[in-house]
Formats: structure tokens, sequence, C-alpha cells
């Protein structure tokens, strides 16, 4: 019998009355008195050197209230990067700067130039067609191996070279590895791209800056998974404005996907364009904007070898990385490619021996940075693709290979410098087999072969870090920030809750899944509790919800707030009934002396915390609010199976997924309803990126897939029903709740599955994503 | 300027507009009505379709003066008379058929004209129609099970939760 209420229940989802009744408050709904709107001119060339920007016939059209440019921003600070990677030979990365507005040179196509703020939307997007640009067109960096030889344009004239950073890790196990594939049995090399892609939240990006004159504080409305960071990048690096002078608010936001984590001009533009002319300012990106400033994904090229002994074993890994920076930059960029890819080339195997290199690159393209799931699905993409080619090779089994050399062991430390603490990889493959069906496989492909149709199976694992991340240790890996979580429980008189967070909700249902834990362990109604995120005026300071780390350190920091909530309502309850508050227990909303039939309720207490006329006023204070920061000891480590069932056409190329089927280990669940959500919006993405989803420039730095009519995003009828199942549990042994995170599996474990299913089905040994028709039908032609 | 006079969700409604003020944009600015939401400037996503004379339609792609004169739903105007969620928009919280919530108006009202127009589609005809709405969140699955649920199918072979 399933649970109705608490953890491990599925209640409606609260938050939904306000989204189906059209009630939802996204940032493009606040809308304040005196409101301009700015419009960002955009460079229309990848790379150029900005002669002059005339903005006089621009100023005079009607309603323009001020354009400002480069120049503007001269005294003002650049948009910071919070990760600094050191590289192989121990030196710092090279780090650029990256102006509000462009200063000099613009960078790429979207760059932003000069921003018109008028009384409309419209006169501000009227007088930007009439500011007059003086640019030299500068040859572009485009391709990334192209942008590292001798002699090639510069993205940054004051930097040595294109390189950010050349990283080696383990630097210590290189030689070694290299020993290993000497006196390996067999080695599978791919060379693959794991292709760039655009987030597309559906809600664009929103701005609006706002400044009160009459106590000098600004206030930022943004489309952010984390305001607490935005205040911090944004007050301390930027505009110079104290924590307690600025207000960052991210209301009701439409996914981030990872793409509204980092810290954009944009954000700084309108914040201070409001105090300097103190108004309110608001820009709203159009989808088209979208695809040339908000941050890219991904976009990695790789070669990755794996050795086997005589018995198959694995025996190494090596890897070799160029990933795309962009022009700038973004926020957590250089970490991706590097401490959230290279920590997780161990997969689920045991394999001595790894060592990963990475070139991170600039080129003339838009800054590239996390999006779901962020350098574990270009970890799991390379090493669960090499794995099914070293079976095709081998002529074994792939899945046999795989079960082979799994971790079985834990903890385990990697060669890579994480320790998993739990996990079982055989369970979720046996449930794997099970929810897919996969004995039934045959028969199946016979009858598509019957239709003329070609059928694959592919199969795969995956294992992520979560629940991200231990402070002293992102501290020493180059993370300028912390990585704790914090939460208030501030329980009001009548014995209502409010929790305040540092996590953000943009569609992970935070609203109502927080309050069952909370409620479980107080024994009271969820509905008592309320969840208040997304205002850095209300919260403490909080690091928001990217990494599927909302549960795993959010819930965690709530966790230890309640029980301080507790152990202090404990204390009242027994001075209510003349007990020890040793002998208190927590029941069904009761505080019972225990062994007895005296009890109090929640609420009596709770009334004595703010009405203390009857209460141990020596011993602790009146009220009842707490607040905990918690960082976690280690990352999670949700892991999983997953199987992909294809069918083609032969004649054109055409693929349709037939079955889809994900076996996650998430440790402990909260509500089992949104897990599944979580998973299936990760597969559509993941198929997204395998079968449609490509962000692609020319060699001139023009992007291509500038809007929806060219970036295929996946819709309704590209996809299956999946059949998902996260009933393997095994709990996270160093949070409270043994927990580990679920945001992101769907996205890293689906597009290896596709893609293993797709060549099983093409018999080729590679395809690339994403796996269009024209790709699909080249490849049975033999042109590939 | 000029002039235009609609019914919006059974009021009458009237602003003046310019010639290319949008009909999400009438909605969103003249009348407040912030639940039709713009996702796009292709066309392609859907997250402002309303009703307009009984049909869907992409309110990003339909000027608010060819409006004029027309009886135009929104999402606002989908509960029921007392206040309570009508089928549809039941059925995709019964079977979260929303996580952001930012395309949902306007997949709340492609089902719902969907429904009205073919009261028991199947699956593909289901994924098929919902061609012109993009969900980034869902992979879709739960979506298209609400809009069978709201249709009256049984739903609960599909998958668990």
């Amino acid at each position: 019998m399933p649970k109705d209420h608490g953890i491990g229940a599925s209640p409606k989802r609260r938050e939904d009355l306000r989204f189906l009744t059209g009630t939802g408050n996204y940032t493009d709904d606040i809308n304040l008195y005196g409101q301009l709107y700015v419009h960002f001119l955009r460079s229309d060339v990848a790379h150029g050197k900005l002669n002059k920007v005339d903005t006089t016939d621009a100023a005079a059209m009607p309603g323009v209230v001020r354009i400002f440019t480069g120049a503007d921003f001269a005294g003002v600070g650049g948009l910071p990067c919070g990760w600094q990677v050191t590289d192989k030979h121990g030196q710092p990365m090279q780090e650029p700067g990256h102006p509000v507005l462009a200063q000099g040179k613009v960078r790429h196509v979207g760059d932003p130039i000069a921003a018109v703020v008028a009384e409309t939307y419209e006169q501000a997007r009227d007088a930007a067609e009439a500011i007059a640009l003086d640019i030299e067109e500068l040859p572009a960096v485009i391709d990334m191996k192209a942008a590292l030889k001798d002699g090639a344009p510069k993205v940054h004239d004051e930097l040595t070279s294109n390189l950010c950073y050349d990283w080696g890790f383990v630097e210590e196990n290189k030689a070694a590895t290299d020993e290993a594939f000497k006196n390996a049995a067999h080695v599978t090399t791919l060379e693959l791209v794991n292709n760039r892609l655009v987030a597309n939240p559906m809600e664009p990006r929103v701005a609006v800056g706002d400044y009160n004159r009459s106590t000098d504080e600004s206030t930022l409305y943004t489309t952010s998974q984390n305001p607490h960071v935005i205040r911090l990048l944004m007050g301390a690096f930027v505009l110079g404005i104290p924590e307690h002078k600025l207000r960052v608010v991210a209301p009701d936001v439409g996914g981030g996907f990872g793409t509204k984590i980092f810290h954009y001009a944009e954000e700084a533009f309108c914040t201070f364009a409001a105090r300097q002319l103190k108004r309110p300012v608001k820009w709203t990106s159009t989808r088209s904007e979208a695809f040339m400033s908000d941050a890219h994904g991904r976009d990695h090229v790789t070669k990755i070898e794996l050795a086997l002994d005589k018995d198959n074993n694995f025996t190494a890994i090596r890897t070799e990385t160029y990933a795309n920076m962009g022009a700038y930059l973004s926020t957590f960029a250089p970490s991706v490619p590097t401490w959230l890819h290279g920590t997780l080339m161990a997969g689920n195997y045991r394999t001595p021996l790894i060592y990963v290199n990475v070139k991170a690159v600039f080129t003339n393209t838009v800054p590239v940075d996390a999006y779901r799931g962020a350098g574990r699905p270009e970890a799991t993409y390379q090493l669960e693709r090499v794995i099914d080619k070293a079976a095709r090779e081998l002529g074994v089994d792939p899945i046999k290979l795989r079960r082979q050399n799994f971790i079985t062991q834990f903890p385990y430390a990697t060669p890579v410098a994480v320790e998993y603490d739990t996990g079982n990889y055989v369970a979720t493959m046996d449930k794997l087999e099970e929810i897919a069906d996969l004995s039934g496989f045959e028969a199946r492909r016979k009858a598509s072969e019957a239709k003329g149709k070609l059928r694959g199976l592919g199969v795969n694992c995956y294992i992520e870090a979560c629940g991200i991340a231990p402070s002293n240790l992102v501290g020493q890996l180059g993370a300028r920030a912390g990585l704790y979580e914090s939460a208030t429980v501030r329980v009001n008189a009548t014995g209502s809750i409010s929790v305040m967070t540092g996590s953000h909700s943009h569609g992970q249902g935070h609203e109502t899944a927080f309050p069952q834990v909370i409620a479980e362990m107080l024994g009271i109604d969820e509905s008592m509790i309320e969840i208040v995120h997304g205002d850095t005026a209300k919260g403490p300071m909080g690091m928001g919800t990217y990494g599927s780390r909302s549960l795993a350190v959010g819930g965690s920091a709530m966790v230890r707030a309640t029980e301080k909530i507790i152990n202090k309502a404990k204390k009242i309850a027994a001075h209510l009934m003349e007990a020890s508050d040793a002998d208190i227990e927590v029941k069904d909303g009761k505080f019972h002396v225990a062994g007895t039939d005296k009890s109090v309720a929640w609420g009596d207490v709770t009334l004595a915390a703010y009405v203390p006329h009857n209460y141990p006023l020596e011993d602790i204070e009146p009220g009842l609010e707490e607040t905990a920061f918690y960082d976690p000891s280690n990352f999670t480590y949700p892991s999983g199976a997953y199987a992909c069932e294809v069918e083609v056409d032969p004649d054109t190329g055409r693929v349709t997924i037939e079955r889809f089927s994900a076996a996650d280990d998430f440790g402990n669940i909260i509500n089992p309803m949104i897990v599944s959500g979580q998973v299936h919006g990760g597969i559509g993405q993941g198929i997204g990126q395998a079968l449609l989803e490509g962000c692609v420039y020319d060699d001139n730095g023009q992007l291509l897939t500038g809007s929806y009519m060219d970036y295929a995003m996946p819709r309704a009828s590209d996809v299956p029903f999946y059949t998902v199942d996260h009933s393997c549990v095994t709990p996270c042994t160093h949070n409270p709740l043994g927990v580990k995170g679920c945001g992101e599996a769907g996205a890293i474990g689906s597009p290896p599955a596709f893609i293993n299913a797709l060549t099983d089905a093409l018999g080729v040994r590679d395809i690339a994503m994403p796996a269009t028709p024209e790709r699909v039908w080249r490849a049975l032609q033999g042109l590939v | 300027m000029a002039q235009v006079s609609m019914t919006v969700n059974g009021k009458a409604a009237s602003g003046d507009v310019e010639g290319r003020t949008l009909l999400v944009q009438f909605l969103r600015e003249n009348l407040h009505l912030t639940g039709t939401h713009v996702g796009c400037d292709t066309s392609q996503c859907g997250a402002c379709v309303v009703h307009v004379n009984g049909k869907a339609v992409k309110a990003c792609t339909m000027l608010a003066a060819e409006a004029d004169g027309a009886e135009v739903r929104t999402i606002e105007g989908m509960a029921n008379a007392d206040g309570s969620l009508s089928t549809v928009q039941q059925a995709f919280q019964d079977h979260h058929g929303l996580q952001c919530g930012f395309c949902t108006p306007g997949m709340v009202m492609s089902a719902s004209a969907l429904l009205a127009e073919n009261p028991n589609p199947t699956e593909a005809e289901i994924r098929a129609y919902l061609e012109g709405n993009i969900c980034r969140c869902t992979g879709y699955h739960n979506i298209v099970k609400a809009i069978m649920a709201a249709a009256g199918q049984d739903v609960s072979k599909i998958a668990a939760e």
C-alpha cells in the first residue's frame, strides 16, 4: 500500500494550481511603475574590432532615454568566473576579462555592443537600428583544433593563445596508464563529438532592475536558479553593491537546466542602469537572442581508448578531450570538462588506471557552461560508447562485458579521486533486464525485419556525482564559492511553518516535496508547511539549485534545522508537562512523555514559544526559529542502467524510438511521482541530444541554428512512453535522508543508450549525434 | 492606434493598439492576463496558445486587430464556474503533466481544443496534435498520459507514477 503522506508518498503538486490557472508569477509578468525597456544591440559578426559606435541619431529617436556602450562600463567590473582550474603544469588557467558591454572588440555573434533604454520596448528596438557601427571584421576561430594552431587568430589579444588550460588528471597516473596500454591484450579506440546544445528552457531569460532612492537599495528580478549566487557575483565583482543594499528575486522560473545558473551581462546591466536612471529597467529576451546569449552546453571532441586484458577485464582508460569554452568564461565553465567530467571517467567499472587530458579552448562562439548533467553526460557517453564498441570488436555480449567489470564492493575509491559510498550496479542491471523485457528483443527484432525495418537494442550504465559539493574539497579544486546549503525553519505561533531555503524550484516541485520531509519528522500535516525560496531578502545565504543538489544538500539543511526545532520544542513540551526533556518523544504531531499517556499538542508548544507565560525562560529563549547550514562530506553517486530500442526505416533513414527503459538507484525517494517526472524529462532531453539537437556554426562564426526553425527541439511525436523504475535503493551513507538526487540522470543515461541501439540496428561501430535521417541514411549507404 | 473590442473569458474587453500589436501582447499588457506566455519568436513553441472563436490559435501569430469582435478564451478562463479545475486541468495535476509550468497554459489550451475536436484520441493522435507545443521539462510522457486520462481512457497500465 503506497503511503498517502510524508516521505515516500506522491501528493499532487501544490504549485500546479497556479500554473494551471495562469496565475504563476514569472519574471516577465513583473512590471514596475515607471519602468523603462532595454534592447541590446548585438554583434552580427563573430570577431571584429569595434572602431566606432555612433549613437547620435539613435539617441534622438522617440522615447529614447539613454544609450549605453562599453565606455559607460569603464569603471565597472567585468563578469566574474567562479572556478579557476590549474593546468597540468601547476599554472592557473588563462582567464580573460568579460565586459558587460563589448569594449574594443566583439568576440561572438550576439556579443552585446550597446544597450538602448527607452520608454517602450518597440522604441528601444527601433532606435537600436539607428546606431551606426564601424566594425572591422577579423578572421574568426570556430574549430577548436584550428584555434590551437600556431598563428591562429586570437579571441583575446592579451592572452598568449586560445588555450584556456591543458589539464591532466590524474597526472601521476599518466605513465602507468601508458604502460598498461602497451601491455593490453586489446585496445578499443573511439573518436567522438559530444554535440553542442542550447539548453532552451521554455521561459526565455528576463531581468528587471529597480532602484530605491530613499534607501539606496537595488533589486534585481531575474530568471535564476540561484538568486543568492547572482547577488554575490554581481554585487561583489561587477557593480560593487554590498549585500545589504542588493536584493535578488527569482520568482517562478520556467525551467533552467543549467543555463540559468550563471550571472549574465543583462542582469548586471539592468541593475546598473536602474541606479543610473533612477527608474526600473526591464529586459525580456527573445528566443532568437537566447540562442546567441544563453550559455550553451556540451561541445566536446574526444578520443577515448579502453585497454582490456585477455580475459576482457578493463585495465586502463585514456582520454584526450577538447572542450569549447566559447568566447568568454561563463560562471562555472572551467569546472565542467574537468572536475565534473574527469572524476566520473571510472563509471560503474573497476578500471585501475585512468588518465584524462582536457584542453579547454577559446573560440568565437557563445560561452559554453553547464547544461543538465554538465560534464557527467560527456564522461558517460564516451565510456559507454567505447565499451559497446569493445564488446562488438571482441564478439562478446555488451551487458556481460559490463557486468564482468562492475564495481561490486563499496565504498570504492576510484583512480580519479572520488569515493563511491554505495551502489548496486548488478541490481539495477537485473531490474533493467526485467522492465525492458530484454529477453523478448530478438522476437521484436524479427517482427521489425518482417516489416522491412531495422531494429537495434542499446544498453548502458551511468554513474554521476551529485549533491554538490563539499566546500573544502571544491575549494582545493579551484571553486571560488562554498557549496553548502542553508535552511531556516520558522515555526509560527499557531504551528504553521515557513521554511526559507537557498534551493530554488523551477520545475522540480520543491514546494510539494520538501514539506513531505518536515511533516514526516514532526508528524504534522504537510499543508501546515510552506516553502519560501527565490528571494535573497527572505532566506539566509544559499547556493541554489543545480547538480541534483537540492534535496541532498538543501534537504539535509532542512533536516538539521528541523532537528534543532525538535530539540527546543521538546524542552518546551517537557516544561509544560513537568517532565524531563530526555523523556519526550515526537509522534503524530504531539509530544509524548515516554511510557505515559501524557502528551501535549504541537500547536500548544508553538503557542507557548511565542506566548511564554508558562515557559522555561531561564533555560531557553522564546520563539521557535532555527537556521542550519549543511555542507556535505562527499558527493552522492546515483547510478543506473538504461535500455533503448530503435527502429530504422532503411529507405529514409528515419529513426523511431520503440521502447525506452530506465532503472535508477537514487537512494531513498521522497516523492516517487516527482522523481519519475524528473527522469522522463531528462530522457526527453537526452533523446533530443542524440536524435535531434545540434547547435551549428559556420566557418565564419555565424550561428546557423538561431531559432526553433533551425534547432530541432524534441516534440511529443519524437518520443515514446518511457518505462522508469527506481525501486533499487542503496541509501546514501553520508546525508541524513539517504538521498542521492535524480535531476540529471535521464539526460546522462539516455544518449549512449540511443546511439548504442542505433549502431546495433545499422551494424556500424559509430554514428554522430544528432542522428539525423541524413546521417543515418548515409551510414546505411556506407558513406560515413 | 486603433480600437479593438473582443470578448475575453466571457467579459467584454477593449483597448487602443498599434497595428503591429500582437494578440498575445494585448492579452498580457493591456488586459494583464499574464497566463498566456511567449516562449519564442517564430510561432513554434505554443506557450501562447489561446482559443479564438473556439479554435486553438497561437496568440503570437495573430494581430490584436484581427481578433476584433472575436470570442477569446485564455488559460485564466478555463476553470469551471465554481473555480474548480476543468477536466483537462485536473488531469494535468493528477498525472504530473507539468513541471516548471511555463508551457502549461498552451498545453492545456491545445489539449482542450483537441478533445473538443476529437473526444477520444489515440496516443499517436495526441502526440501529432501537440506538434506545435514544446515542453522542455516532462519529456511529454505525463502530458500525453494526462490528455488520455482527460479523455476518460484507462492510463493505469502506461507506467507507474
